[in-house]
């Protein structure tokens, strides 16, 4: 008896709904009007509205703005801060479990040009990484699948859902490349360390895709005498339904990739990655390609380079007007996805004005996914996918999500990781 | 018995004579008792002793007398060296020379061998001090006629092999002789080396640390051997007793092993000669002070071709500097009077051998040093001076005849000597045929120029300046050209040769493009140009070094200076919580005061209104700024220091400075259950290694449990070690704990026995790894324990309390929060990860919340990094405490300040902002825990490591060097210098997984 006052006692000190049980089911469809007011709204496309209400229903957002008057249901969120849901780009969300439990991975098939694979049939729609998204406000997820020079076929999902097809919001949105490497790494042998040595092989492999991707759009033009699984899966990328998601760091490597593309008629070309940009952006500009940075919290490429150069990527790229974005590949990759917002935090610390900072993973991410004519922003119209911070999301001291909402679904924000907490915590309080 | 003593000593200074009564079936007797004598030359006895118009006196081998007045027997024959020069053979102290390294069977890492299989020996198979080179040895002429072409005539030639690597023996590069001759010495030296035996498959040591540790060991199982009986044969530790009365030479590579080799000395009582890496200059004030004798190789890199501009990004300054200041090694050696000779080892070939050492002395090394380091310095390493390096009378007769100055380019080597056996090279006639001809061939009118080197002319025919396709050779007499006249299809050549008899005018024969034979004549019409070579060439610019010698190093080492911080807010981690508009004095490296309105009129004042300023950041687990991590070949590994392998040079240590990092631990990994001694570090960017330890802190090591510990991860290798499950690991733990209470008691009664007694009783051996055991049963040494689940947390604690000690610190214990109550109770302090998870299987249940679940139970809690990227950001880690689990901010700030220098046994001195701690503090522009915050200043002890306002300019400097190198290699490249491909190196991020040796897991 005492453990369940105590229980409650805590659980409403903390602002959780006592109705959360652990292992929440997806959020059912929004059924009322809600409104939010008194909170201060960051747009994503680089503005505030302080003091704003924000209504919505039938998963829309309705009405915004500081003179809108609330209907429905109404949650108070005076002093709190609302963002369009966080969109991370290039994740791998729902392919792995458990990175060094081979079973529980799906990311990776077999064969260097694979671009029929498609990760929405592995997403799975239940990971426990997944659900751990949603307490730090990243609610929509492009899902790539790794490995070999032409990947696979990403989708864009959100990120509460029952299954793959209930999750799926974007179906088969681009196809992903690894550009060859420029430098290969080499072993120095014992004690030596590792390092890159050139590629010798590079400009051969640069043709094998240029191949490829010839021949894919040949196919695609022609009597199919033979279906051809591979060039089939090609074709979005040539009638502008696709887009083409490239993976190149180096000044070179991007130079050659927008000559092939161009060449090939690729209509939509997106850099990911792209360390050197900044050096070629009049170029991006003139292409009006994007590029989806690597997350800074990485360790500068060269023992010469500014400390934070990483760090510093955005605005150098963000300055010169080019299209800027945050992926997540990397160490860790899945589970570090839930820091998105606290990346976009350190380009802010790095030069990005704060909204601007907000709006890489909100509207420039949506623009970037072809996404935004229905989520990026808080704008009429627009989908009801946001949540409510008790302070800035992009400060891991401040980002604590009160409130969560996809198409206007209230999400329970328990995951495993906190039942296990919540259990412990029950026990220890229990004891004393 | 005396006329047998008086036979004795007649055959012995008869030496070689002895031979005579050796059957020969094959001729008559044929013994060359006969004098030569080189005569008029420029003899240098010594590098200080040289005798102008001299003459040089040999017989059977060896020098008998040389100066101006050598009266000459009749039996002699004359060799007129007039203009030339005589220098004694170099002598190369590091070679292989004629000795095969023996290979391993392949794929052994199959199935990985533990033991020794190697009966009566050692039981480690890389300690092989038994290994005697000359029993490998095999005479190599080829290897030998490239070797005296480069000028030497004696090596000391070893099996590269081991870390133990027996003796090498001492050889003449003499191929008119048998073995019997030519070695000199068959046991001349002992070697060492930080190398894995390639032939043994024992898995111990992979690591450097292990081998440092695995020498240290040998050193006290020898003495124990030689003042005990012991009931049992070595014959490694016999071999090594008796070789280490021999010279020792220790085969470092690297100005660090260098200086790590430098504390084996002393810990051995060894005087080790060291073949260094050619980069002493980087380190030189630590390597001056280890008073030892060098060896060192000249293997200066070549230019980077960086003519793709897109490549210069991938050459570091680090590599473009190295290039630019290795070949003033030599020389900064010398400066600060340390004795070195140079080896061969390292080049392609030793062709390049020569060029190179002139370019030392281009780059400033004096003369007589370098030739010191080619001929007196190696024979006095090894007790040899009286008969190599030197020409005075009694010394082998090793000479090199040469045309001049050693060390000028255009000097040519005519002759290499070797016990008096004649070597040409180039002959002592040759004839210089550079300069401009007319030629002449059938009536037709060429001009002919001839340019290059004088050993490699190259020629160049034109016709009315037309520039014909012209090939030349020449061998110091005959000269073939070939060259296909104007006018005429490309095959069609003229062919001409001629002995050359005097370069001012040449006549020979030929053969026309059309077959017709035909005569020829070329008159010299303009001499060879003086070279003046060095002088005009302007002298290389030599960029200086910094500390430590990479980008963002130091110019000069920062001071202690007097600083008040005036304004800010400052987060004292003490009673008095955070301090709005406070002082904070720094004063001789201590905080001095902490306050309102401090004054103090030495100090230097710096605002820092609106900012905060806390303690230093305190890194419980990490792994940067070493050279390697893991000592994965035994399930324990106690006896390793990581104190052995610090690397002062890595770029992550400053990168940790501008994310406000201070101390940090760096730990063994965790690849065994019982891993390596800690070093527990400040990051004083630019000192080298030592220096960088702090000195206050206890002793720590690394301990590990869970999935790396039984090899859970190991790939394909199928793990075979003990253990490969968390029950197996308790019994190491048991196991190894027992044997170190049954060894302290061994030791225990052992020193109760009186002085006579002990003399009766064999002592216990002495183990490093029982007495680092040891000291963890008696409080003197803590464990950070790497650990995830909450059974192995718990079997681990009862395994301490079973042995009556406490475990310091559990890290990355993702579970602590399972068996928090349990960890208070016990004692233990948990050193976590803010929200890793999911990697692994053993951390599916980690969870963010963990920090705050064990920080409400009473548990002293650090977040820690294991990681060199997210150590630079400790603070926004220190935040999540926040985010998850609601801990307050002052007390989430400890977990990364105050909390990790409890766990460490260091709060008497850091941890917060405290009168008379070190004054290691961090000023941010923001809110420490703020994502936006950044290090506005870093110091250790009152020193600045990290100023942000200094990096624009930093960054502009290396910018700056980095363009005039690249210049400098473009210029190289086009002068026709061998470029490389730009290789980027990379410093591999060490983590706990982390191995030096691969064989183990793939």
């Amino acid at each position: 008896m005492k453990n369940y006052f105590i229980l409650t006692l805590f659980l409403v000190a903390f602002g959780w709904s006592l109705q959360a049980q652990q292992s929440d089911p997806p959020a059912l469809p929004q059924s009322e009007t809600i409104s939010i007011t008194g909170v201060t709204a960051h747009i994503g496309n680089g503005t505030v509205i302080e003091n704003a209400t924000i209504v919505f229903e039938n998963g829309k957002i309705a009405e915004i703005g500081s003179n809108v008057s609330a209907k429905g249901r109404t949650i108070d969120a005076k002093g709190k801060h609302i963002y369009p849901g966080f969109i991370s780009t290039n994740s791998s969300l729902g392919l792995v479990e458990i990175s060094s439990v081979r079973a529980t991975d799906d990311e990776d098939e077999v064969g260097n040009m694979t671009p029929n694979v498609r990760s929405l049939i592995a997403y799975n729609a239940e990971s426990r990484i997944v659900e751990s998204m949603r307490p730090n406000g990243v609610l929509i997820a492009q899902v790539a699948p790794r490995g070999g020079r032409i990947t696979g076929t990403s989708s864009i999902m959100q990120l509460d859902g029952w299954n793959w097809e209930d999750a799926a919001y974007k179906i088969d949105d681009a196809i992903h490349v690894n550009w060859p490497s420029l430098y290969r790494r080499s072993r120095f042998g014992f004690g030596g360390g590792s390092g890159f040595e050139p590629n010798k092989d590079y400009d051969k492999q640069v043709q094998e895709l240029q191949l490829f991707l010839e021949q894919g759009k040949a196919y695609n033009l022609g009597p199919k005498e033979v279906t051809n699984l591979l060039y089939e899966s090609t074709q979005g990328l040539f009638d502008g339904t696709q887009a083409l998601f490239i993976n190149a760091d180096d000044e070179k490597q991007m130079v050659d990739a927008i000559n092939m593309t161009t060449h090939l008629g690729i209509k939509k070309v997106v850099f990911i990655g792209g360390q050197e940009a900044y050096k070629i952006s009049a170029l991006l500009k003139q292409h009006q390609i994007a590029v989806l940075l690597s997350r800074p919290h990485r360790l500068p490429t060269a023992t010469d380079q500014d400390v934070y150069l990483p760090y510093k990527l955005a605005a150098l790229l963000d300055n010169e007007g080019v299209l800027v974005g945050i992926e997540n590949s990397g160490q860790m990759d899945r589970m570090n996805t839930r820091n998105l917002p606290f990346y976009a935090g350190t380009f802010a610390a790095y030069g990005v004005a704060k909204e601007k900072a907000v709006q890489l993973i909100t509207q420039n991410a949506a623009k970037i996914l072809g996404i935004d004519e229905t989520l990026g922003t808080l704008e009429v119209g627009k989908d009801a996918t946001f949540f409510v911070s008790e302070g800035d999301a992009l400060d891991m001291r401040t980002n604590k999500i009160t409130h969560a909402f996809i198409s206007g679904r209230q999400l329970s924000l328990n995951t495993y990781q906190k039942d296990l907490y919540l259990r412990y915590k029950e026990k220890f309080d229990g004891q004393k | 018995m005396k006329k047998y003593y008086l036979l004795l000593f007649a055959c012995l200074s008869l030496g070689l004579q002895a031979q005579i009564h050796f059957p020969n079936d094959y001729g008559v007797h044929d013994v060359n008792k006969n004098y030569t004598a080189i005569t008029q030359a420029t003899i240098y006895v010594s590098p200080t002793q040289v005798i102008e118009n001299a003459t040089l006196l040999v017989k059977d081998g060896k020098v008998v007398s040389v100066g101006t007045n050598v009266s000459i027997p009749a039996n002699t024959v004359v060799i007129d060296a007039k203009g030339k020069t005589i220098y004694p053979s170099f002598v190369d102290l590091y070679a292989d020379f004629g000795i095969k390294t023996p290979q391993g069977q392949r794929g052994f890492g199959r199935s990985v061998q533990y033991e020794s299989q190697k009966d009566g020996y050692y039981w480690n198979e890389h300690v092989k001090p038994e290994t005697a080179g000359y029993q490998a040895f095999e005479y190599d002429a080829k290897k030998a006629d490239e070797l005296r072409k480069a000028g030497f005539g004696t090596v000391l030639t070893h099996m590269k092999d081991g870390v133990a690597r027996g003796t090498g023996l001492l050889v003449g590069l003499n191929d008119d002789d048998t073995n019997n001759t030519r070695v000199l010495q068959a046991e001349t030296a002992q070697f060492f080396g930080f190398t894995r035996s390639q032939a043994s498959g024992q898995s111990y040591p992979t690591s450097v640390m292990g081998m440092t540790a695995l020498l240290r060991q040998l050193h006290h199982d020898a003495i124990w051997y030689q003042t005990n009986t012991p009931d049992l044969r070595d014959l490694s530790i016999e071999a090594f007793l008796k070789n280490k009365n021999l010279p020792q030479i220790f085969d470092a590579g690297d100005k660090l092993a260098d200086l790590r080799v430098g504390k084996l000395s002393k810990d051995m009582g060894i005087s080790f000669i060291i073949k260094g890496g050619g980069n002493e200059f980087e380190r030189i004030d630590q390597i001056a002070k280890l008073n030892a004798s060098f060896i060192i190789p000249v293997n200066f890199p070549d230019a980077y071709d960086v003519s793709d501009p897109t490549a210069v990004s991938k050459v570091s300054l680090d590599d473009l500097r190295f290039w630019n200041q290795a070949p003033a090694n030599a020389s900064v050696m010398a400066k600060n009077n340390i004795r070195f000779s140079f080896t061969a080892d390292g080049l392609k070939s030793p062709k390049n051998f020569l060029e190179n050492v002139r370019k030392a002395v281009d780059y400033g090394l004096d003369k007589t040093a370098a030739l010191e380091a080619l001929t007196t310095n190696p024979a006095a390493f090894i007790g040899k001076s009286n008969t190599l390096g030197t020409l005075k009378s009694g010394a082998l007769a090793n000479f090199i005849i040469t045309s001049g100055d050693l060390f000028d380019s255009e000097t040519l080597i005519h002759e290499n000597w070797v016990q008096g056996k004649r070597n040409i090279i180039n002959d002592l006639d040759y004839k210089d045929i550079r300069g401009t001809y007319n030629l002449s061939i059938s009536g037709t009118n060429y001009t002919l120029k001839v340019s290059g080197s004088a050993d490699k002319p190259k020629g160049e025919i034109t016709q009315d300046s037309t520039k014909l396709a012209t090939k030349l050779e020449f061998d110091g007499k005959w000269v073939n050209i070939l060259f296909n006249p104007s006018g005429l299809e490309e095959t069609a050549y003229t062919r001409l040769n001629a002995h050359v008899l005097n370069p001012q005018n040449i006549s020979g024969s030929g053969t026309l493009y059309n077959g017709s034979e035909i005569s020829w004549s070329a008159n010299r019409t303009e001499e060879p140009k003086t070279n003046e070579r060095k002088n005009s060439d302007k002298q290389p610019e030599i960029f200086p070094i910094t500390f430590p010698n990479v980008a963002f190093g130091f110019a000069q080492k920062p001071q202690q200076q007097t600083i008040l911080f005036k304004n800010a807010t400052v987060w004292t981690n003490e009673s008095e919580g955070i301090l709005q508009n406070a002082d904070v004095l720094v004063k001789n490296g201590k905080i001095a005061a902490v306050g309102k309105n401090l004054t103090d009129a030495s100090a230097k004042v710096i605002d820092a209104t609106g900012k905060h300023l806390t303690s230093g950041i305190i890194d419980e687990h990490s792994h940067i700024g070493l050279e390697s991590v893991n000592e994965a070949g035994s399930n324990s590994s106690a006896e390793v220091t990581m104190e052995d392998v610090i690397d002062s040079e890595d770029i992550n240590l400053y990168r940790n400075l501008a994310g406000g990092v201070t101390v940090s631990q760096l730990l063994h990994g965790s690849a065994n259950p019982i891993g390596g001694r800690s070093a527990i570090i400040k990051l004083k960017w630019g000192e080298a290694p030592d220096d960088l330890i702090f000195d206050a802190a206890p002793k720590f090591i690394k301990f590990a449990l869970g999935e790396n510990v039984k090899q859970s991860n190991w790939g394909i290798a199928n793990p075979t070690r003990y253990p490969q499950s968390r029950m197996g690991v308790e019994q190491v733990y048991v196991d190894y704990f027992t044997r170190a209470q049954e060894y302290e008691s061994q030791w225990k009664d052992y020193n109760k026995l009186s002085a006579k007694e002990k003399q009766r009783t064999r002592a216990p051996r002495y183990d490093l790894e029982m007495e680092t055991l040891v000291e963890i049963l008696n409080g003197e040494r803590f464990i950070t324990c790497h650990s995830y689940v909450q059974s192995e947390i718990n079997m681990m604690m009862k395994v301490a309390e079973q042995f009556n000690f406490r475990v310091n610190t559990f890290t990355h214990i993702l579970e602590g929060y399972k068996v928090a109550d349990k960890m208070a109770k016990h004692g233990v302090g948990g050193s976590t990860f803010s929200d890793w998870w999911s990697y692994k299987y053993e951390v599916k249940d980690a969870i963010p919340f963990n920090g705050a679940l064990m920080h409400q139970e009473g548990v002293v809690v650090a977040f820690n990094s294991d990681d060199a990227e997210m150590s630079r950001r400790l603070n926004q880690e220190a935040a999540k405490a926040v985010k998850y689990g609601n801990v307050s901010e002052e007390e989430a700030w400890k977990f990364v300040t105050l909390n990790p220098a409890k766990l460490l046994h260091i709060d008497d001195s850091v941890g917060s902002i405290k009168v008379g701690k070190d004054a290691d503090l961090v000023l941010w522009t923001d809110h420490p825990m703020s994502v936006y915050a950044k290090v506005e200043k870093n110091m250790i002890e009152g020193k600045f490591y990290f100023e942000l306002d200094q990096q624009d300019q930093i960054l502009k400097r290396i910018q700056d060097e980095k363009n005039k190198l690249i210049n400098l290699s473009i210029e190289a490249k086009n002068k026709g210098l061998k470029t490389q491909q730009p290789k980027k190196k990379e410093k591999e991020l060490l983590h706990c997984d982390s191995l030096d040796h691969q064989f183990l897991i793939d």
